[in-house]
């Protein structure tokens, strides 16, 4: 071992046939040649028995950076950031048994996000496989349906070849997790290199391009339609910042109304007038009703989630559907659709903007000035409305905390990163996201505990960045050692928690759907945050009153070190509008403002189909 | 409602049944029937039937889901790409003496099954065909002794000159 090493800068010079068996770099040399030939350059590990030659090389070398994580959880959620915010693979690596069952939550969730991840596992030696060995977890088959697709290495001649094929599955296609388990004695053992091959994949190819003809008939629809919509996803944020480009050169050519998922936010400006917000449990009335409304929707990238169709059979009924997405099986799941395209966004979009000036017929303009008039007066209730009371003393809302926060850091390269719950939605409908890359989010697993070790990986990749993680008491806790991180590595990431003491959304449904029994969900006990934060290196802030928000916010973005903003925000706050479960877009509520116009929340709305709903 | 007959193409490598496997019950689908072996010289590629059943829908989500798999090669749904064969072979033991054995014995020769072990008391049928003609043979076993079964599932192929590749 380490024979290998100084060559990593130069590998070009060494092929196959230099290297007698002898000389032959160990299987843990091997993996950081392939990495580096994958252009990796910063992993996000926490090492242990089975891993220990891999972090034997990694100290001999200089090529790929090493971030210490504090629990494996942590190091897949920062490399999802990572890779969320670059658009590049993000790397893992952990060590067997618990050190791959910690990477479980974060590889579903990269799954179910479609956040391109290779996650290398430490294994017992490959003698032991079976025996229940010390520290033996059989990963691969824990790990089968929490991965896009997942190795084990048996033979050091293959190594090489399912490192750079764990790559390219990651990140083509549908982009999603890939894991490869290496036992102890392939890292240890001489493996031969290979380069990355340039052979198409035996069985794996995705398609890419879209079908000319489903293009053209998607745009005879939309040329025809009166009442349009494109409603966007995470697709569009995988397929890159060009796809994004083209979105917006195809909703300013069209003139149609643009909403998003969560996951979608960024890829269409939200300064933009024609956008009219996410859509969703969540979403703005104005995109809610346009869904329900329409009569001819084109999605792009999108799968039609359960959080964002509310009641299937009441789902945008009299629309034509257009479905364009890179994953067959997501066609046709839950909505049955009119056209589907499957293709990469960017390529699609491409297609459909050539398309759509090729074609001659004209576009129904004053159909559509007509629904732009129908959207202005759905807008016009402003359904995100709140009251912040200003007197001095007064109670923080969330909402308000979020918007001076946004206000705040307008013309700063910003990186917004989320737990889950109230904050979650709060950050999406009120922080307003102009480009694609820089909102994360989990949106599919719903995993608490993501944001800070996700804005960790944001601040790796990119160090001059504000990049902020909008939190709550709860999911806070869920990560909260990663502090230890960002103190070690000085990620100067700004943790702005929204403190109600609740789990708020919890607290929201059990008020809604469950009586007002708060069962479980008050944050007893909780630590004093600013105390926390100094205890790791970090700076505490705190603001208690409505006169404090401001210049906490100030003091926070100056400082150059990891802080945490501890906001005490209403604890009675509830995230409106909401589409109950079981409900159709058109039977959303909206919030205490509007009770003169929708006659307020009554927990009866919700029927006892949609009690079993999530 | 309706049964579809599947021809997945797989890598053979370890893993891939529980990847198709795990699939079906990860997601709620139905398996009737499935069979897997190795079908070329090389032993590089392996045949897995399936015989499930759902609603279009479903059937289209199953398809374009093992679509999706990575050592996936091809997916074919025999049950609508033309008319295709489908085969299942069954050892059938019946235990009895006096007249039921000699009508099990008879029914056997009517069915063309084959018997492949006796003794005094018993018989092993093997019996090859389509699923129904074998549920109808072990109908008729049952009040004469039928004893045990082993199916082997569905073994399926298109008609005419066709391939799955």
């Amino acid at each position: 071992m380490g024979l290998f090493v100084p060559a990593l800068n130069g590998m070009a010079e060494m092929d196959g046939s230099m290297m007698a068996s002898e000389t032959m770099a160990s299987g843990a040399e091997t993996l950081l040649r392939a990495l580096v030939a994958q252009g990796v350059d910063v992993i996000f590990g926490y090492p242990g028995g089975a891993v220990l030659p891999i972090y034997d090389a990694l100290f001999q070398q200089d090529a790929i950076r090493h971030v210490l994580v504090r629990h494996e959880q942590a190091a897949v959620h920062a490399a999802e950031g990572y890779a969320r915010s670059t658009g590049r693979v993000g790397v893992v690596l952990v060590t067997s048994g618990p050190g791959a069952t910690n990477a479980v939550t974060g590889l579903v969730d990269a799954l179910m996000d479609s956040i391109p991840l290779v996650c290398l596992t430490g294994q017992v030696p490959t003698h032991l496989i079976g025996n229940d060995a010390f520290q033996e977890a059989d990963t691969t088959g824990i790990t089968r349906q929490a991965t896009k697709h997942n190795y084990l290495v048996k033979q050091s001649a293959d190594l090489a070849r399912v490192v750079h094929e764990a790559f390219h599955v990651a990140r083509t296609g549908r982009p999603g997790p890939v894991l490869v388990d290496l036992p102890k004695d392939i890292l240890i053992n001489p493996a031969p290199y290979a380069e990355p091959s340039a052979a198409p994949h035996a069985s794996y190819r995705p398609r890419t391009t879209p079908d000319p003809a489903r293009i053209a008939q998607a745009v005879a629809l939309l040329k025809r339609s009166e009442r349009p919509i494109v409603y966007t996803g995470g697709g569009v944020i995988n397929a890159g910042p060009e796809a994004a480009k083209l979105l917006l050169e195809f909703v300013r050519l069209t003139g149609f109304p643009c909403t998003s998922t969560l996951m979608g936010l960024g890829a269409y400006p939200a300064s933009d007038p024609q956008f009219l917000g996410m859509l969703g449990m969540h979403g703005t009335y104005e995109a809610n009703m346009v869904m329900h409304d329409t009569d001819v929707m084109l999605n792009m990238g999108a799968r039609f989630d359960d959080r964002v169709t509310g009641r299937l059979n009441a789902f945008s009924p009299g629309s034509k559907k257009i479905h364009a997405d890179i994953d067959p099986s997501s066609i046709n799941k839950s909505v049955t659709v009119d056209c589907a395209i499957i293709g990469d966004a960017a390529e699609t979009l491409r297609a459909l903007i050539t398309a759509w000036k090729q074609d001659t017929t004209p576009q129904n303009r004053d159909a559509l000035a007509k629904w732009w008039q129908q959207i202005d007066f759905w807008r016009s209730k402003n359904s995100l409305r709140y009251t912040q009371s200003r007197d001095a003393g007064s109670v923080i809302k969330p909402q308000y905390a979020i918007e001076q926060l946004y206000k705040a850091t307008r013309g700063r390269e910003t990186f917004v990163t989320t737990e889950v719950g109230q904050h979650q939605m709060w950050a999406a409908q009120y922080f307003r996201f102009d480009k694609p890359n820089h909102w994360l989010t989990s949106g599919g697993l719903g995993t608490m505990g993501y944001g800070l070790p996700a804005a960790m990986g944001v601040q790796v990749a990119h160090p001059d960045a504000l990049v902020i993680d909008i939190a709550g008491e709860a999911s806070i806790l869920m990560n909260i050692q990663e502090m230890g991180t960002l103190a070690q590595y000085r990620l100067p990431v700004k943790i702005f928690i929204l403190n109600n003491q609740y789990m708020g959304m919890v607290r929201q449904w059990q008020e809604l759907l469950h009586g007002n029994r708060y069962s479980e969900s008050y944050s007893a006990a909780l630590p004093d945050f600013v105390k926390l934060a100094e205890s790791f290196h970090a700076v505490g802030l705190r603001a208690e009153t409505v006169d404090d928000l401001d210049r906490v916010i100030a003091e926070m973005l100056a400082v150059d070190r990891p802080v945490i903003a501890d906001i005490c925000v209403d604890q009675k706050e509830n995230v409106y509008p909401m589409i109950p479960s079981g409900a159709a877009h058109n039977e959303m509520l909206l919030g205490p403002e509007h009770k003169a116009e929708s006659g307020g929340y009554t927990g009866n709305s919700v029927t006892d189909e949609g009690m079993v709903l999530i | 409602m309706r049964s579809a007959t599947i021809s997945v193409l797989v890598e053979n490598e370890s893993g891939v049944l529980a990847r198709v496997i795990g699939l079906f019950s990860g997601r709620g689908y139905n398996i009737d029937s499935l069979t897997v072996a190795p079908v070329e010289r090389d032993q590089r590629q392996s045949r897995i039937t399936i015989v499930t059943s759902g609603t279009e829908m479903v059937i289209e989500q199953i398809k374009a889901q093992l679509g999706r798999l990575v050592p996936v090669y091809r997916v074919l749904d025999l049950s609508r790409e033309g008319p295709h064969l489908a085969r299942e072979l069954a050892l059938i033991k019946v235990v009895g003496s006096g007249e039921a054995r000699q009508e099990a014995l008879r029914l056997a020769e009517a069915f063309r099954a084959r018997v492949i072990d006796a003794s005094t008391e018993s018989f092993v049928f093997e019996l090859t065909g389509a699923s129904d003609k074998l549920d109808a043979f072990l109908d008729l076993m049952r009040p004469l002794g039928l004893a045990e079964v082993s199916r082997t599932g569905v073994a399926a192929i298109a008609r005419g000159r066709s391939t799955i590749t």
